[in-house]
């Protein structure tokens, strides 16, 4: 029998990040490595113990092995407890057959006996893909001071980009008066960040409800929140003023990792205070040998650095030969960069290979007026290789080998 | 003969007095190397690689930084319901345990060791940097049929007090133990790497207890040395014995070569340590890095040659700083010029120092200073 526990929290994490192509077609997007060590989920993870939340569902269904291998036992985020700790859920088969998580709100509705053994008064309900610091404590001691039943995290955007985002209509009060999901108009700039605090009785309630319905999309944001709108249950945003990303296009991964080098973006990873736990393995220190450069970039362990790397972020064990040029590049584990490669404004996957001469991505100060039209970030996928001399256009996701001629035709 | 009949017995505090900057605070076990190590985590990991299940580390004193970075062995997955690491703090019955005394340390592991299921033992010391196949050493053991194999190298005696020297016959017998030879010449040093049956060693504990014996190089090996066949084992990995902060400071400088670093950072036998979660190195704009190992947690924005900086360094802008082995969590400020030094943990170096030693006689800054 498991303990009581006041709060626990419902990490969904089986969402496949179709967006993100080639990058998560064998893994889930949690899984996906950001900021030179860690992977996306390892923020929700780290918020949770940071805020004193101990227990720990995560909802896993789109290619899990990664994702279940890299969180264990939940180790490194001291998550390994013996009354509470990480547990992973992944759809089961029952009695009436075995049923996928058909969404959001499905995926917690089929884990309500999880939910149950630990009998919590409030269930915080996160997603596993985006980036921020955030203490939950203080957004639930918010939930409970204005009794609601559903607290939703929200977002100031700006209203360029509101339409992307599912807003909502704050009163005074912080009450919740409105919901518009994407709208082309938006009328408010204030966003939903995805991370919700639930009285766990009413939820319970809810999603009950919401399997009855016929109809519905089982989703928190478009069928279980509206019904608890509807029904005029206390819906409260709570503002959060810090860093906040969704990194689910390759553009937005892209500006994520390199809004760690850009002082003025308001994420610090190294906040003694806050710190982010990641799975690690054992890597040597990196080494820059005599012929590197490096400026203002971030370098992981067990890297041998011997090019130019500006504004980039090197995931460990990457290796970029002398003469290879990395620029605004997010270079992923066990990349190999060779000897005189060019690799810009581009996300290279894990253990893939550039060799000699290879270019892959462009600036689009070098493309005129171009740019607008055909401009975007090169992503070279998991363990593919680029041929010496290829030339990888911008925009373009690269999902098998390329072979290449020799460099002297 | 197979790893998981192995057990290893590691001296954490062997020669603590011949590195007495870095060990007036810490054992040799816990002395900081190569950017984010102990030098215990070459020997530990070395075991644990070969597939020793069951290790005990024998300590003597300033045992807490030890302790610290071990733990319950979790990093080397010792951290076991059966078998897995073991502290051994001394024993103290007939007034023995804190003296620098192999015998009496062994001795006082004598229930540990009848406690163990084991049929080998193999025993270290942490002042030898490598990262040594254990592997190959029990199997030379094995195929010889010897009673106790013992590793060396080749070279000028390193500077430690009753170090073995080996006479080796072609075949790789022993025939004659000289300690500590006055000579410049090469000579087939011990690495104080020892492999021997655990009821052998019970034996030869026994006897140097009932006969009050003291050195166990003299009164055990030497002595024995026509009666057991001992065999000299010389392993073919890079490995340096480090005998003072000079050959600290030489052997850290070393690992600068990326040949040798392929050797000691082999994937395939990896070297484990005590993780902590660092954020990766920060270069900052106008940083130049050349020649230096980084560990994750460093902050660069000034220029760094031929360095190994190790986790949470953070170097200021306009900063020099060569040749230089900085602990961790030390902090260079701006425009300081450091040449040639060894800054311990937690050092402050405050703006527009110059702090110069000479790379045959690198400067030692202590523990936690402000300058």
């Amino acid at each position: 029998m498991a303990r009581k526990k006041e709060c626990i929290a419902m990490l969904l994490a089986g969402g496949q990040g179709s967006r993100l192509g080639i990058l998560t077609q064998t893994i889930a997007k949690p899984a996906v490595p950001f900021g030179g060590k860690y992977r996306i989920i390892d923020f929700p993870l780290s918020n949770c113990v940071n805020s004193g939340i101990d227990t720990v569902g995560v909802l896993t269904q789109y290619q899990p092995l990664l994702l279940n291998d890299y969180i264990g036992d939940g180790r490194p985020w001291d998550l390994d407890r013996a009354d509470g700790g990480v547990h992973i859920l992944s759809p089961y088969q029952q009695i009436k057959g075995t049923e996928w998580y058909k969404g959001t709100a499905n995926a917690i509705y089929q884990n309500i006996n999880f939910i149950d053994r630990y009998d919590p008064e409030y269930v915080a309900v996160l997603s596993g893909d985006h980036i921020y610091k955030m203490d939950y404590a203080k957004m639930l001691a918010y939930h409970k001071e204005k009794d609601a039943a559903c607290t939703i995290a929200a977002l100031e955007v700006p209203w360029e980009e509101a339409s992307r985002f599912g807003l909502m209509f704050v009163g005074g009060d912080g009450s919740i008066t409105d919901f518009e999901e994407k709208p082309k108009d938006p009328r408010s700039n204030i966003a939903s960040m995805g991370v919700y605090m639930f009285t766990w009785c009413k939820l319970r309630e809810y999603l009950i409800a919401d399997e009855q319905t016929p109809g519905s999309s089982n989703d928190f944001g478009k069928d279980v929140i509206p019904a608890m709108h509807k029904n005029n249950e206390k819906l409260y945003a709570y503002a959060f003023d810090s860093y906040w990303k969704d990194v689910g296009t390759i553009d937005s991964l892209w500006e994520a990792n390199l809004d760690l080098l850009n002082p003025k973006s308001n994420i610090d990873l190294s906040d003694r205070s806050w710190t982010i736990y990641s799975n690690n393995t054992a890597q040597p220190p990196h080494y820059v040998s005599g012929t590197a450069d490096v400026q203002n970039s971030i370098v992981s362990a067990g890297g041998m650095i011997e090019g130019k790397i500006e504004y980039s972020i090197l995931f460990s064990n990457v290796t970029v030969e002398p003469g290879a040029v990395v620029n605004y590049s997010i270079i992923m584990p066990g990349a190999h960069i060779k000897a005189g490669a060019v690799v810009q404004y581009s996300i290279v996957a894990e253990n893939a290979v550039i060799e000699s001469g290879a270019v892959v991505g462009e600036d689009p100060e070098n493309m005129g007026d171009d740019r607008f039209d055909n401009w975007g970030v090169s992503v070279v996928g998991p363990s593919v290789n680029i041929g010496e001399g290829v030339r990888v256009p911008p925009k373009s996701m690269v999902c098998e080998h390329m072979k290449g001629g020799s460099l002297k035709d | 003969m197979r790893a998981n009949n192995v057990l290893g017995l590691i001296y954490s505090n062997g020669y603590d007095a011949c590195l007495n900057e870095l060990t007036a605070l810490r054992t040799m076990g816990s002395v900081p190397f190569g950017g984010r190590y102990r030098l215990i985590d070459f020997v530990l990991s070395g075991m644990v690689n070969c597939g020793i299940p069951r290790i005990g580390i024998i300590t003597k004193s300033n045992y807490n930084s030890l302790m610290d970075h071990v733990g319950n062995g979790r990093a080397w997955d010792l951290a076991r319901k059966r078998d897995g690491l073991f502290l051994l703090p001394p024993f103290n019955f007939h007034n023995s345990g804190t003296d620098n005394n192999r015998i009496r340390s062994l001795i006082g592991t004598r229930s540990w060791l009848a406690a163990s299921g084991q049929e080998y033992v193999v025993i270290s010391d942490c002042n030898v940097l490598g990262n040594i196949d254990y592997e190959k050493i029990l199997a030379a053991h094995e195929e010889k049929g010897a009673d106790i194999t013992v590793c060396y190298a080749r070279g000028k005696m390193p500077a430690l007090p009753e170090l073995m020297a080996f006479d080796v016959s072609p075949e790789g017998c022993v025939e004659k133990i000289t300690i500590s030879p006055k000579t410049d010449e090469k000579q087939n040093y011990s690495l104080n790497i020892f492999v021997l049956r655990k009821s052998l060693l019970e034996r030869l504990l026994h006897e140097a207890e009932s006969h009050n014996y003291t050195s166990f190089e003299r009164d055990i090996l030497q002595q024995n040395s026509n009666h057991l066949e001992i065999y000299a084992y010389r392993p073919g990995e890079f490995c340096r014995t480090i005998d003072c902060l000079q050959t600290y400071y030489d052997v850290s400088m070393e690992i600068l070569n990326p040949a040798y670093q392929r050797e000691l950072f082999n994937p395939h036998r990896p070297v484990y340590t005590k993780v902590r979660d660092d954020v990766p190195v920060i270069y900052g704009l106008e940083s130049a890095a050349k020649n230096a190992l980084i560990a994750d947690g460093c902050v660069i924005e000034g220029t760094v040659e031929n360095c190994i900086l190790f986790r949470g360094v953070r170097i200021g802008r306009g900063a020099v700083v060569k040749n230089a082995i900085i602990m961790q969590e030390a902090f260079i400020g701006d425009e300081c010029c450091v040449n040639s030094v060894i800054i311990d943990k937690n050092v402050t170096i405050k703006p527009h120092k110059q702090l110069c030693g000479d790379m045959q006689y690198p400067f030692y800054i202590g523990k936690g200073l402000v300058i």
